[in-house]
């Protein structure tokens, strides 16, 4: 899994720091978008596609 | 280019607004037909402009991402009442305007309401909780929960994030609540607005002069004019004051129309984030949203032509049987992650996370305080909100006197201990 984020298009609702903080997490200076692990194993990746499901500004981007 | 002609339309519908008599969390009934025949169907809006309306989750999800429509409030019509022309947004309002002058005040925002920053407020909540609660019980064992809780606990905590004094709170509430009432008139929402920027604008004088630890303040810092800074704050304020009040209030109603669900919650506290993503499903109190067209966009086999707006029914789309099965009923252990609640697309609620907070803490807590906690009226006599931006109750008159013999099942189960 190649996971990617625009923080241009971030708009900072943290739906995917809510969905999974292991993986994502805000810049705590302008509340965007940061990736804490850009190849999460396995077990977490159904989560990660779920947080660029939802997330409402289309800012994450993940390939497989 | 495509050239072929759009299938002949059926006639265009009106919004439906009317909710089925006894069935208090349900949308308009109307709703569900339209979005089985038709998720995105031609509306007839008030002041005569055809649009279109959209009901089923996908096509509502896809026209809130989709940057080909605009959120500029000259641009809209609504569905509900003949506003005549609509002027731009006020300035400072995020609401009514588009990328990139959205970008820009976004940005300056969103620091301020990461998930981080408003669980770091769970400690607050509890204590506001903790207070209205002890209060509660005191005078009980009778209160209207809108007025003893649901209203004040998220007002206080608006009031402390953004630096607004509480006390002050006779200068603000009403006019704000007038600003969300469909039925205001023109002149009604130009005084409640302006008396609100009034009050706004005199703060933010005041920030800049003695700074305090607060929104307000630090936005004094950013790159502002006092006017922008004054319509942010009326915003923020306003949106903070009546939402996540109406989710605890109705969000009780619902818990306590359920006794399964609300028995559920009682006994298993780490369904409480599950809990509030499903009541924010299943009541989808802020209801609905319109966008206009830039461009002609073909979607859904349809042709959207420049100009022409379509109303998003969010509430219409979080009880899409094809996202959520079997949508009419509220069940906390569904994954309702991807419902529109909070909205979606670049202008998906700001304080999203605030208000997660606000109901996690707040709705638990109550429970967990009156264990007989149960509605004083029957539940077609609460009264409800009608003809505002924001669904919810009125008033919930509720009880947690010990039940009596007269109240009781027959077979005694909840006698008097």
């Amino acid at each position: 899994m190649e996971l990617s984020v625009d923080r241009e298009r971030c708009v900072g609702a943290g739906m995917c720091v809510l969905g999974v903080p292991e993986v994502f997490d805000q810049d705590a200076e302008d509340g965007r978008v940061l990736v804490l692990d850009a190849e999460p194993p396995p077990g977490r990746r159904a989560s990660v596609r779920l947080a660029a499901g939802v997330c409402p500004a289309g800012a994450i981007t993940v390939r497989e | 280019m495509h050239h072929h002609t759009p299938p002949p339309h059926p006639e265009p519908v009106t919004l439906p607004v009317n909710r089925t008599e006894g069935c208090p969390f349900d949308p308009p009934a109307e709703l569900a037909r339209l979005r089985e025949e038709r998720p995105l169907t031609r509306l007839r809006y008030p002041d005569g402009h055809m649009g279109w309306l959209a009901t089923g989750h996908s096509v509502v999800r896809e026209i809130l991402a989709d940057r080909r429509f605009s959120s500029r409030q000259e641009l809209l019509h609504s569905p509900i009442m003949d506003l005549g022309e609509l002027p731009p947004a006020m300035v400072g309002d995020l609401t009514g305007i588009d990328a990139p002058e959205h970008t820009r005040y976004r940005r300056l925002l969103i620091g301020s309401f990461t998930v981080r920053r408003m669980r770091a407020l769970t400690e607050r909540v509890e204590q506001i909780t903790t207070e209205h609660l002890d209060a509660m019980e005191r005078e009980g064992p009778t209160a209207d929960l809108v007025e003893a809780y649901a209203r004040p606990v998220p007002a206080l905590m608006i009031c402390e994030l953004l630096g607004v004094p509480y006390a002050d709170r006779e200068l603000f509430q009403d006019h704000a609540a007038t600003l969300l009432t469909q039925s205001a008139d023109e002149q009604e929402r130009d005084t409640a607005l302006t008396a609100l920027h009034e009050y706004l604008r005199n703060l933010v004088l005041a920030k800049h002069t003695e700074p305090t630890d607060d929104l307000l303040s630090d936005l004094t810092a950013a790159d502002l004019t006092d006017e922008e800074l004054t319509g942010i704050g009326s915003l923020l304020l306003v949106a903070g004051l009546d939402t996540t009040a109406n989710m605890i209030a109705h969000g009780t109603f619902a818990l306590l129309s359920n006794p399964d669900q609300l028995a559920a919650l009682r006994a298993d506290p780490d369904l409480a984030d599950q809990a509030v993503e499903e009541l924010m499903r299943y009541l989808t109190i802020a209801d609905p949203g319109v966008r206009a067209a830039l461009e002609d966009v073909e979607l859904d086999g349809q042709l959207i032509r420049a100009g022409e707006c379509v109303t998003l029914s969010l509430q219409a789309a979080n009880r899409d049987p094809s996202r959520f099965p079997d949508p009419d009923t509220l069940d906390l252990r569904r994954k309702a992650t991807g419902h529109l609640g909070f909205g979606h697309g670049i202008h998906q609620c700001l304080g999203q996370q605030l208000a997660r907070v606000e109901m996690r803490v707040a709705i638990p807590a109550l429970l967990a305080r009156f264990p007989s906690l149960r509605l004083a009226v029957a539940p077609e006599d609460v009264p409800m909100r009608a003809a505002t931006n924001i669904y919810g109750v009125e008033r919930l008159p509720v009880t947690w006197a010990p039940v009596t013999w007269d109240e009781g099942e027959a077979d005694g189960a909840q006698r008097r201990p």
